[in-house]
């Protein structure tokens, strides 16, 4: 069995009196890809900010490599150097250029020397196909761009997993599949540990060995990738991939 | 005869003596901006934070010398002050103090708005590379928000310049105490000296006002885009 990265166990979440995430329970082994599927709506995006405590949770716990994560302000900041995260909106800090940007973290939380972490930055860059664009600002570059660089800005922190908030859900449709590829290689060829919510269910059944479905805060199902795509058990599950065109 | 009142801005050392006005005007701006901007940046971060008790307190502070007008505050500094605390400046020590506060209240509330107006994705963004509160606020937030509050801040900077015209009311000697003094004392011979000096005087605070008036228009339709 390989190592175990994340666990939830029990996790609830309550807005005021709604009832938002009911008993989650779920495990993540190093090296697999687990997709958050599921209707607007359903507690994906919440579920996947409780993971790094951007969202706090009512009660239940998260468990790091077998550790169980105290959720205050400091521990939270230190554990998510080794949580990356990508958002739906790229989010690249407009003040800075692209350079600047990718290395404001690893130097200044981590302390890594600059001329080394820009090195590996360039490597990065030009492994999406950006290193032009070291000296640009946020500004100049595309959707399709700039989240390809707030993925490289993820993954220069060296994570040990990543959590994908919708990252295609507002590019046009011809940037989608560059990203779609950019996170297939980095399952593939570099067996990164990640939990994807998408709306893309092609890329979904090819990239997941996990996929919890959820609905109204409930994971409805926790089925290992091919079998849910070829054999949803709930008629839920059914419903909502037929109407996903799929 | 008429035509030769424009020698009373010439006259001895008038002119000299007027833009030395001109110069305590400047600096008591430029030294109470400086201190009002420090001041003023650390109070509307503290503003942003979500401790009810000292929100309110520096909200009263921002009222306090938002209402009050400016030329009670200098009376307040200039003859109360030292009387109650026992405390000796120069006139122009106080004026600093009193514009200081007073551009510190103002500036308080531009930055409390900047920051707030980034929007919350750059901070939740900072936040999960593992940035810490402080290092978000130095690297991601405080950057944004100056760029959004430079025309705010350039209009206080003119405000300020011209209020320095009421520093006569202390006694120090600025551009406007010394414009009239010049007044009062060719009053015999050149009656409409009056229009002459104040005239000059108009202009040179236009000189100084107008390009910071122009630069945050321009500044603000460039973020308007």
């Amino acid at each position: 069995m390989t190592e175990e990265i994340l666990r939830v166990e029990n996790l609830n979440k309550f807005y005021g009196d709604r009832h938002i995430l009911h008993d989650i329970n779920f495990t993540l082994h190093q090296g697999e890809v687990l997709t958050l599927l599921g209707p607007s709506g359903s507690g994906k995006s919440t579920l996947i900010r409780c993971l790094n405590g951007l969202e706090d949770f009512s009660s239940g716990a998260v468990y790091f490599k077998g550790e169980k994560i105290k959720p205050t302000d400091k521990n939270w900041q230190e554990i998510r150097q080794k949580i990356g995260m990508v958002f739906q909106s790229y989010d690249l800090f407009p003040n800075l250029t692209v350079m600047e940007n990718i290395l404001l973290a690893p130097t200044k939380v981590q302390k890594r020397a600059k001329d080394q972490v820009a090195q590996e930055a360039e490597g990065l860059l030009k492994d999406v196909g950006l290193e032009k664009y070291a000296d640009s600002y946020p500004r100049e570059l595309s959707g399709g761009q700039k989240q390809r660089i707030a993925i490289v800005r993820a993954l220069i922190m060296h994570p040990e997993v990543m959590l994908l908030d919708e990252v295609t859900a507002s590019l046009d449709p011809e940037m989608v599949r560059g990203i779609l590829q950019i996170m297939t290689k980095l399952s593939k060829k570099h067996h990164m540990t990640m939990i994807i919510v998408t709306h893309e269910m092609g890329f979904a059944e090819q990239i997941a060995d996990q996929v919890l479905f959820l609905e109204d805060g409930r994971i409805l199902e926790n089925t290992p990738g091919k079998a849910f795509f070829a054999q949803p058990k709930t008629e839920r599950a059914r419903d909502f991939l037929e109407s996903m065109d799929f | 005869m008429e035509h030769s009142v424009i020698n009373v801005l010439f006259v001895g050392n008038n002119f000299a003596r007027i833009m030395q006005g001109l110069w305590t005007s400047v600096w008591i701006s430029v030294d109470s901006l400086a201190a009002g901007l420090v001041l003023g940046t650390l109070l509307g971060i503290l503003r942003t934070l979500p401790s009810k008790p000292l929100r309110f307190i520096l909200r009263l502070y921002l009222e306090f010398f938002r209402i009050v007008p400016t030329i009670v505050l200098l009376y307040l500094v200039y003859y109360i002050l030292p009387r109650s605390f026992n405390i000796s400046w120069p006139a122009s020590w106080m004026a600093i103090l009193a514009f200081a506060l007073w551009v510190a209240a103002e500036f308080s509330d531009i930055v409390r708005g900047a920051i707030e107006s980034v929007p919350v994705t750059q901070k939740e963004s900072g936040l999960a590379l593992g940035l810490s509160k402080t290092q978000l606020f130095r690297y991601v937030l405080l950057p944004q928000a100056v760029q959004l509050e430079l025309p705010a801040t350039i209009n206080l900077a003119t405000r300020v310049i011209k209020t320095t015209s009421l520093l006569m009311m202390i006694s120090i000697m600025d551009v406007i105490a010394i414009g009239q003094q010049i007044i009062e004392a060719n009053n015999q011979k050149y009656p409409t000296a009056v229009f002459w000096i104040y005239g000059l005087i108009f202009i040179l605070y236009f000189i100084i006002d107008y390009p910071l008036s122009l630069w945050s228009k321009k500044l603000a339709a460039k973020e308007n885009r």
